[in-house]
């Protein structure tokens, strides 16, 4: 079993927390499409990315790379190393998913969000109303930021002056922090974070994130009774 | 500017692409019994992998350092969610430090 400590504040309010983060998603899409639009775009570029690939860091990519007139092969290549973390988040997730046709759009509605809300979770029922209503949330909220940031074009360009960026690496740290109480997790993450920030100024975007699962070398689960005896 | 086949490909291989990535995982699961050992190792390396995540975005922008109002912004959160506090302040405070210190001119 994954025992994770109970993260109080979404016990309490679990919709509203959802809640606020498909409404920050929702801003950041907004960005998202006027971006993109604003870099000379076709509105239905960003659109189109929004729903079938549903992924923000590797649009942002995709979008920044083809923008800059770099060729669509990069951009795709770019936005497919950005997005292979999901791999590792699937294995993870795919008994909240839940089995048969669930699959296909539990699948496609995975972001780095749901599926920390979901593993913060203590027990499946939970971990999975998580999932589900955080994943279909951000689906919703996102392509209707993008939709209306592409259409009105220079609404918000810079979320970075309403601090949004600090935001999300905010929320991801709040719902990783109970799991990052286990010690052997905690190692595995420190070592990985070491791993992933050396990397980043040599290495494609992506790839350090990827890298950090070194730090699992070093994940050891020993039994109480073992630590007790040594 | 736009080579409309090409960026429509572009974006059909990547839907695709991505599509497969999320579905390996639930597609393996559901082939191959996994131990509750596997289980817990493979929870832990999702941790981990949000985790660095998380220290990147908060600390780099793109090859380079991300200056100080958005670590800053982070800290703030992350120590409001390590003392417990209610989501909506960890985010609205992480976000207000980071615009607050950017209204003062600290980059």
């Amino acid at each position: 079993m994954l025992m994770r400590s109970i993260w109080r504040t979404l016990d309490r309010g679990p919709a509203r927390d959802i809640g606020l983060v498909c409404l920050a998603d929702g801003v950041v899409g907004l960005s998202y499409g006027a971006i993109s639009v604003g870099g000379g775009l076709p509105l239905w570029v960003p659109v189109l990315l929004s729903v079938v690939v549903f992924a923000g860091a590797s649009q942002f990519l995709f979008v920044g790379i083809v923008a800059a007139g770099g060729s669509p092969i990069a951009a795709v290549i770019a936005g497919l190393l950005v997005n292979t973390r999901h791999v590792a988040f699937g294995l993870a997730v795919s008994d909240v998913i839940g089995e048969g046709w669930r699959r296909l759009p539990g699948s496609h509605l995975m972001t780095d969000e749901n599926v920390a809300f979901a593993l913060g979770q203590d027990d499946l029922r939970h971990k999975r109303s998580a999932y589900w209503a955080c994943g279909i949330g951000i689906f919703i909220s996102w392509n209707i930021g993008v939709l209306i940031g592409g259409a009105a074009g220079s609404v918000i360009t810079d979320t970075d002056a309403f601090g949004l960026d600090a935001a999300f690496p905010a929320v991801l740290l709040a719902l990783v922090l109970p799991a990052l109480r286990d010690r052997a997790t905690r190692t595995a993450a420190l070592i990985g974070i070491v791993v992933a920030l050396a990397a980043t100024p040599f290495l494609p975007a992506g790839l350090p994130v990827l890298l950090a699962l070194v730090g699992m070398l070093f994940y050891r689960t020993d039994k109480p009774a073992l630590e007790v005896s040594r | 500017m736009t080579n409309t086949p090409l960026m429509l490909a572009g974006i059909l291989i990547l839907a695709v692409g991505t599509f497969a990535l999320r579905f390996a995982g639930p597609l393996m699961r559901s082939r191959i019994e996994v131990p509750e050992r596997a289980q817990q190792f493979l929870g832990a390396a999702a941790i981990v992998l949000l985790a660095a995540l998380v220290a990147t975005s908060a600390l780099m922008d793109g090859h380079g350092p991300a200056g100080i109002a958005r670590p800053a912004g982070v800290l703030v959160g992350g120590v409001l969610a390590w003392r417990k506090a209610p989501f909506v302040l960890v985010v609205v405070a992480a976000a207000a430090t980071a615009a607050g210190l950017r209204l003062l001119g600290v980059p």
